[in-house]
């Protein structure tokens, strides 16, 4: 087995748009996380855990240092299906944790939009899925974790036990240490279906409506908007619904995958009109079927895995994606603000998704979630254009009291993230001093 | 596929990424494990995996594979507790470096031990008690050997002649078995590059040749649940490969740096 570090160029994360040379070793067992740490020290160079490689921008690169792949921890620990808890090494992937927890009848407390994510990797971003309205973040399921740190110590940590680390940790960004393993708290789902609701979002006003009514009446929300659309119909889209269904059966999503993007798509793929017809089509493909329907988990929580390296679709420049949340008393001014400017600079996305976060606290230092509205945004890297729009977007953001989300940014400034995530220093004091990211270098100028 | 009984395997060298992968998929139809190789603590890590991935019962035995003395006796063990024994699936080998086999004894030595003289009796030993078991879902053996094994070439051919003798005897043991009714099934996998923790410092040139070990995996449980060949490339296009570097004359062959 080896401890050691090969060098590899081109290494991107899931926008595609840093692309830098790393050392990249691979853990296999917890003990090689130990010998990777003192080789990293041995050879003078800082280090950062990387997972499935989904977060968009600079959280999980660390240029000029290295990585250390996380993916061969992925062995299951304990699985207790009378307690509903499951133990299990940071590197397995959602998708496998609920091959093995659907056919006895659980499902993950919270998931984000993608399955191929890591468990350590949910927890170092905290992340949130449809149902945060009620059931907040991820890392408020997280029993206690097991923390490696580069001078040695190996400790089991849980909230009880060492609340300031824990609250480090989750939603840390992989600074505080490297997660060996986790236990968590499982949900019970009486099938695997879904039973959804879809329905027309005239415009900014009528998705207020909505989302209020909704959120009260049903576990999952989410709205997915049109942002080429303009004046009274801007904000237009589509809203969808759901909650666990009974009866039916509880069986897994299939291993197969769907079809790949092989290479990147030409840049011209992606230009105003095919935008604005990729929008239309889509409204017209999810509002031809309206009301009631029953759908598989994948389906509705998992849309885009179904297409492999979808990421290429924007061209070899990548793309960045731009994730805001709103405090509730700001939120409908300025999320027509935003879309007003998206809307004028014909830079809009194919994805925009906006949703609302409830009360419940994040139990993370750095976590993204805050009562209020989140707005999410791909936009193709299109360079000067596309930095300037989304400084303007982040000053509507900041005047509005929100912050922008660590896992998808790749170029927010240091004022930007100080002022949004004040307890920022206290996630440096804690942080493992042979851990560095390029996002943490950024947001913090620190050398390293 | 067919749904068979579920079935209960013995793995020897069970810690190698390829065994590891192949146990998921047995485990998630709630096999039976009798895992062996030297590490107790990762033993114990892959134990609970599989348990947690819907083994019906796994054991652990911690041993050296090149110590043969007792093969009969662990297989006989590992059988009365899973209470039968349909599989056997050999996975262990070490590549070690063919320019220090060249001057030190003891390490050619060692890659001979490993991958051909201990498993030619792990080998033997599980024809014996396979031979004589009954087994609803059909008994195999299955072992790992390598192309490397198809032709003698400068990079690797201390570690190849050794494969070479393991294709031989399960060659041989899959003619026995052809010929008597009612046998279990030998099967070979001749193994071109897997990228796994064996290979891990190997520069990995021509990336399309590199499968990984879930991929191998696939074409284990279909070897096992299938009858089929004796003898498998995996991936499948290995056998053509090496069609092509058996026929080359060795003039020409003498003159390619493989
Ligand atoms: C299609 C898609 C949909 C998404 N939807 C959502 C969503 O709905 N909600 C949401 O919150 N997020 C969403 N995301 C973002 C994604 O959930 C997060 O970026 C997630 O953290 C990625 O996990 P990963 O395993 O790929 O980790 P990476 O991206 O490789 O790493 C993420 C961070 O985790 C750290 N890390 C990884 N493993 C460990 C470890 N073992 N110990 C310590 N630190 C570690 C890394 O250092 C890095 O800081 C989505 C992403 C995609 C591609």
């Amino acid at each position: 087995m080896s401890e050691r570090f090969h060098t590899e160029r081109g290494r991107r994360s899931w926008g595609r748009v840093v692309d830098a040379e790393h050392r990249i070793g691979r853990a296999q067992t917890p003990g090689s996380v130990e010998a990777l740490f003192a080789s990293a020290k041995a050879a003078g160079l800082s280090t950062l855990a990387f997972g499935l490689g989904r977060s968009y921008g600079d959280s999980n690169l660390n240029p000029g240092g290295s990585l250390i792949e996380t993916r061969g921890l992925d062995r299951f620990m304990a699985f207790d299906a009378a307690a509903g808890t499951l133990r299990a090494e940071a590197g397995v992937s959602l998708d496998e944790i609920l091959r093995v927890v659907v056919p006895a009848g659980f499902f993950l407390p919270t998931t984000p939009g993608s399955r191929f994510v890591t468990l350590g990797g949910a927890i170092a971003n905290d992340v949130h899925g449809k149902n945060h309205h009620g059931a907040g973040t991820f890392g408020r399921y997280v029993r206690s974790l097991t923390l490696a740190r580069s001078d040695g110590a190996v400790q089991r940590i849980s909230p009880e036990t060492h609340a300031e680390l824990f609250a480090a940790t989750v939603g840390g960004l992989g600074l505080t240490g490297i997660i060996l393993d986790a236990e968590i708290a499982l949900t019970a789902i009486p099938s695997a279906l879904i039973a959804q609701r879809v329905e027309a979002i005239r415009n900014v006003d009528h998705f207020f409506e909505l989302a209020e009514v909704r959120a009260a009446e049903h576990e999952h929300t989410v709205a997915w908007i049109d942002c080429t659309a303009q004046g009274d119909r801007l904000g237009q889209g589509v809203f969808s619904s759901g909650d666990w269904a009974s009866p039916g059966g509880h069986e897994a999503h299939s291993g197969r995958m769907g079809p790949s993007l092989p290479f990147d798509a030409p840049a011209m793929a992606l230009n105003p009109v095919t935008l604005r017809s990729f929008n239309a089509l889509y409204r017209w493909r999810q509002l031809s079927k309206p009301g009631l329907s029953t759908v598989h988990y994948s389906g509705f929580f998992y849309p885009l895995d179904a297409i492999g390296h979808w990421n290429r679709l924007y061209g070899p420049r990548g793309f960045y994606q731009y994730q805001s949340v709103i405090p509730f008393d700001q939120a409908r001014d300025a999320t027509r603000a935003m879309l007003e400017r998206i809307a004028r600079s014909g830079e809009g996305s194919f994805l925009a998704v906006l949703k609302t976060f409830g009360n419940t606290p994040s139990p993370g230092l750095l976590s993204f979630p805050m009562p209020g509205v989140t707005l999410a945004l791909d936009f193709a890297n299109h360079g000067a254009a596309t930095l300037a729009l989304m400084r303007d977007l982040d000053a509507i953001v900041l005047a509005a009291g929100g912050r922008l989300y660590p896992a998808k940014d790749g170029r927010m400034s240091a004022h930007a993230f100080q002022e949004s995530y004040p307890d920022w220093r206290k996630v440096e004091a804690l942080r493992d001093p042979l851990i560095s990211s390029a996002f943490w270098r950024r947001v913090t100028h620190h050398d390293g | 596929m067919t749904d068979n009984p579920a079935r209960k395997i013995v793995i020897l060298g069970a810690l190698s990424a390829m065994a590891v992968q192949s146990a998921r998929r047995f485990a998630a139809e709630g096999a039976s494990f009798t895992l062996v190789a030297r590490d107790t603590a990762l033993l114990e890590r892959e134990a609970q995996d599989l348990g947690a991935r819907g083994a019906a019962r796994v054991d652990i035995v911690a041993a050296d594979l090149t110590d043969t003395a007792d093969a009969d006796g662990l297989l006989r063990q590992a059988a009365g507790k899973m209470g039968g024994l349909d599989t056997v699936l050999l996975f262990y080998g070490v590549l070690g470096d063919q320019a220090r086999a060249e001057t030190d004894a003891d390490h050619a030595g060692t890659i001979i031990a490993v991958n051909y003289s201990s498993a030619a009796h792990w080998v033997l030993a599980a024809a014996r008690i396979l031979e004589q078991m009954d087994a609803p879902a059909g008994r195999v053996l299955l072992t790992a050997s390598s192309v490397a094994g198809d032709r003698g070439r400068r990079s690797n051919y201390v570690y190849g002649s050794a494969k070479a003798g393991l294709s031989v005897l399960m060659q041989g043991l899959a003619h026995k078995w052809a010929a008597m009714p009612n046998a279990p099934r030998a099967v070979n996998l001749r193994l071109g590059f897997v990228d796994t923790p064996m290979t891990a410092d190997v520069e990995k040139t021509a990336k399309p040749l590199w499968a990984t070990p879930e991929r191998i995996a696939l074409i284990v449980e279909r070897c096992v649940k299938r009858p089929g060949p004796p003898t498998v490339y995996a991936p499948w296009f290995w056998r053509w490969v090496m069609v092509l570097i058996r026929l080359m004359p060795s003039p020409v062959f003498n003159k390619v740096n493989l």
